[in-house]
């Protein structure tokens, strides 16, 4: 059985990062004849000698156009026993954006940083993003490493200075693999020109890393999105009287017999069934999408969330949070936004701005707005109070949007109780 | 400290199932459909018989089961069809009980709203009555059978994706797309199209059809069939595609790989004929669906990012 792993791409500009995109789909098989042909043909267009590879990735117009890439594209490979999903982020326009997108669904990071030039300003943004983000595992493609001989004295010195960062990031164990992504050293095939290199490639490093989350040991969650309840437009008699909560298990497993809290009104519940289309499972694990039926008549709406009986989700009125501002007007306190947390929307008021992250110097600084592509802590106040669970415990619980409500816009990413990478207390 | 530690009484006597690859792209896409159903008021899912909104359709019937799927589908019909998949498609709305809206390109034709084109493809005709349909029915929410693995312009884009309201969509300013918490929200007057197979590839839908016993029009699979070469692809012989001068017509063991306009949809040589088969000759090419079957497509290297900002698919 296959498994999928979602990665997401991130590095400086002029690091390789298209090309060892486009390698990695290459050697690993995944770039047919036609889109190679028509890579090659481009290539020849511009008077280089070999194809671009580059090429495959930059999908628009004005990309191939200015050289540059614009936004996040979603590239697909799979090998025996994996198939990925990867998100090529931009490293230079808007790459706080592009990379809180890639990096919110991502099980893997895979960072580029360029062996000539070691860690850099946006190399320190990108780990600060990574470890905000708590994206699980991050690994360093040290690049470009034919152009400094193959050396392993400067692959060490690299690996070490970029784990150091990423140490103090709160990224504990980032894994490096010397690569060369225009020549394919180590990036699907282990290189012969870094014989003291003995750990994997990059693509056998990315085949055994382990998913992201372990429905075994945390806890159950599920956002109800709909009640699903036929009545007298059922397909089949049996099931005019069906009444089910259909939503994705966030979070844990859920099985037939277990005891749930729906929040938040706090009501107690058994389950009595889990339909996925018409087949019934015994237990539902994340991510599966299901509908899960309650035993006697509970009252449970669209927005709720089912949870282990044993762990309920406090609830909060007042959230302080960790926000990338992705909105092109400025964040003022006092702004009045919708919060989007699992399956819910409400009201809510930005109370407070509470200061700027600096990437640079990794520490929160005083400032009362936040602006494009500023990560900032802020203070929200909702108008019904919402099971907002802590982002360092859960990804999903922990997440949430804050939208325009007049336009709809996504004003910004939120992550709960986040603190900054250089506060130190995590 | 923390949730994770705790042993909870959930915790299995037995191992838990581990998700497939399937098992996750099936819980996206039904996140995905479930979520812009609850938001939206007048979602439609636009279905044209092809394998991608066949799997799209049987993944809305799973999320909404029992009930019945609570949107419309809408076919955009060129008028140069294969007289099976609109068999098919009649078929599959009346087993499920749906409400099929048709706008026709023919129409359009017929009563000079559009012209056709010199070069006797109708793929780029079908825009506009396509945005007149959203207008006209007041669709807040379409959801198409598109995929990011197909084509580079359509690896930019977002599973929600917002178009104004002239149907455009501006590739170089997107909605970040966060987590699974996704935004359908927009102004009066604009729509989000929305593409629950975004991360699936050709091989997973076909490996899908195979585990989930989906039915999907026959020419899918290995068939004797009429065709011309024309430009390196197998073009179907019939009443909207006649051979040109100097072809010949073969008879041929072929199948489609997509499924489209008669006039630029080509097949492909295969003898595979069952499910099984397919799955193992996709597994195996060397040639994109779209670069084997589509000749809209090789116009340019931007020929489907110039339609999409139009409002295409």
């Amino acid at each position: 059985m296959s498994t999928l792993l979602r990665l997401a791409t991130a590095g400086s500009v002029d690091d390789g990062k298209s090309t060892l995109v486009g390698r990695l789909l290459h050697d690993s098989k995944s770039v047919l004849a036609d889109q190679l042909d028509a890579v090659e043909r481009v290539s020849r267009d511009r008077g280089l000698t070999s194809a671009d590879l580059a090429l495959l990735t930059d999908g628009l117009r004005a990309e191939r156009e200015q050289g540059i890439t614009i936004d996040v594209a979603y590239r697909y490979f799979a090998t025996a026993n994996r198939s990925f999903v990867l998100a090529d982020c931009p490293g230079h326009v808007q790459y706080t954006r592009n990379t809180v997108t890639g990096s919110s669904t991502a099980d893997a990071l895979v960072l580029l940083v360029d062996a000539r030039k070691g860690v850099l300003e946006q190399t320190r943004r990108h780990l600060a993003v990574a470890g905000l983000m708590r994206v699980p595992h991050v690994v360093i493609a040290v690049n470009k490493i034919d152009l400094v001989e193959h050396s392993e004295e400067v692959f060490a010195t690299v690996a070490a200075d970029v784990r150091a960062v990423a140490t103090a990031l709160g990224i504990p164990d980032a894994h490096a693999v010397p690569v060369s992504a225009l020549h394919g050293d180590n990036v699907v095939e282990r290189s012969a020109g870094t014989p003291w290199y003995d750990g994997p490639s990059l693509l056998e490093l990315l085949e055994t890393l382990s998913p992201a989350t372990d429905p075994a040991t945390e806890s159950f969650r599920m956002p109800v999105q709909l009640v699903i309840r036929p009545q007298a437009a059922a397909r089949a008699a049996e099931h005019v009287e069906y009444r089910g909560y259909a939503g994705q298990v966030a979070s844990g497993a859920v099985r037939v017999g277990d005891e749930v809290v729906v929040q938040p009104s706090g009501t107690r519940s058994r389950v009595v069934g889990i339909d996925l289309g018409e087949r019934s499972l015994d237990v539902a694990v994340a991510p599966q999408s299901v509908t899960v039926r309650l035993a006697g008549d509970v009252d449970v709406s669209r927005g709720d969330l089912l949870v282990a009986a044993d762990d309920v989700v406090p609830l909060r009125q007042e959230v302080q949070a960790l926000v990338c501002w992705l909105g092109d007007t400025p964040l003022h306190p006092g702004a009045r936004v919708l919060v989007k947390h699992g399956a819910r929307t409400v009201l809510a008021v930005v109370r407070s701005v509470d200061g700027r992250l600096d990437l640079d110097a990794l520490a929160l600084t005083p400032a009362d707005t936040l602006t494009l592509n500023d990560i900032g802590r802020v203070t929200v106040r909702l108008a019904s109070p919402l099971p907002v669970e802590s982002y360092a415990e859960s990804r999903r619980g922990g997440a949430f949007l804050l939208v325009d409500p007049d336009d709809g816009r996504t004003l910004a990413a939120a992550m709960a109780d986040a603190t900054a990478p250089g506060e130190g207390v995590s | 400290m923390t949730i994770t530690e705790t042993l909870s009484p959930l915790r299995p006597e037995g191992d838990l199932p581990v998700p497939s690859q399937l098992d996750v792209l099936e819980a996206e896409s039904i996140l995905v459909i479930r979520e812009i159903t609850a938001e939206l008021e007048r979602p439609v899912l636009l279905f044209s018989g092809g394998k991608d909104s066949v799997v799209m359709l049987h993944l809305a019937a799973k999320a909404f089961w029992p009930a019945p799927v609570p949107f419309p589908v809408l076919h955009v019909d060129t008028g140069h069809n294969f007289p099976e998949v609109i068999a098919y498609r009649d078929a599959t709305v009346e087993r499920l009980g749906l409400r099929l809206e048709v706008a026709s390109v023919q129409e359009w034709i017929d009563d000079g709203r559009l012209r056709e084109r010199a070069d006797g493809t109708r793929n780029p005709l079908q825009t506009r009555p396509l945005l007149d349909a959203i207008t006209r029915h007041r669709f807040d929410g379409v959801f198409g059978g598109g995929r990011r693995d197909e084509e580079k312009a359509r690896a930019k884009e977002r599973v929600v994706s917002l178009r104004d309201d002239f149907g455009q969509w501006d590739p170089k300013n997107q909605r970040p797309e966060l987590w699974n918490l996704f935004n359908p929200r927009h102004r009066p007057g604009e729509h989000v199209r929305v593409f629950p197979l975004s991360n699936w590839t050709e091989l997973d839908v076909w490996r899908y059809v195979e585990q989930e016993g989906i039915e999907l029009p026959g020419l899918y699979y290995a068939h004797e069939r009429e065709v011309v070469e024309r430009d390196g692809m197998l073009l179907a012989v019939g009443p909207w595609s006649p051979p040109r001068e100097g072809e010949a017509v073969e008879r041929r063991l072929v199948r489609y790989r997509t499924v489209g306009d008669m006039s630029c949809t080509g097949a492909v040589e295969s003898t595979a004929a069952t499910v099984a088969d397919v799955v193992a000759e996709v597994a195996a090419t060397t040639i994109t669906e779209r670069g084997a079957t589509r000749a809209d497509d090789r116009i340019s290297e931007a020929a489907m990012e110039d339609r999409k900002k139009e409002g295409y698919f």
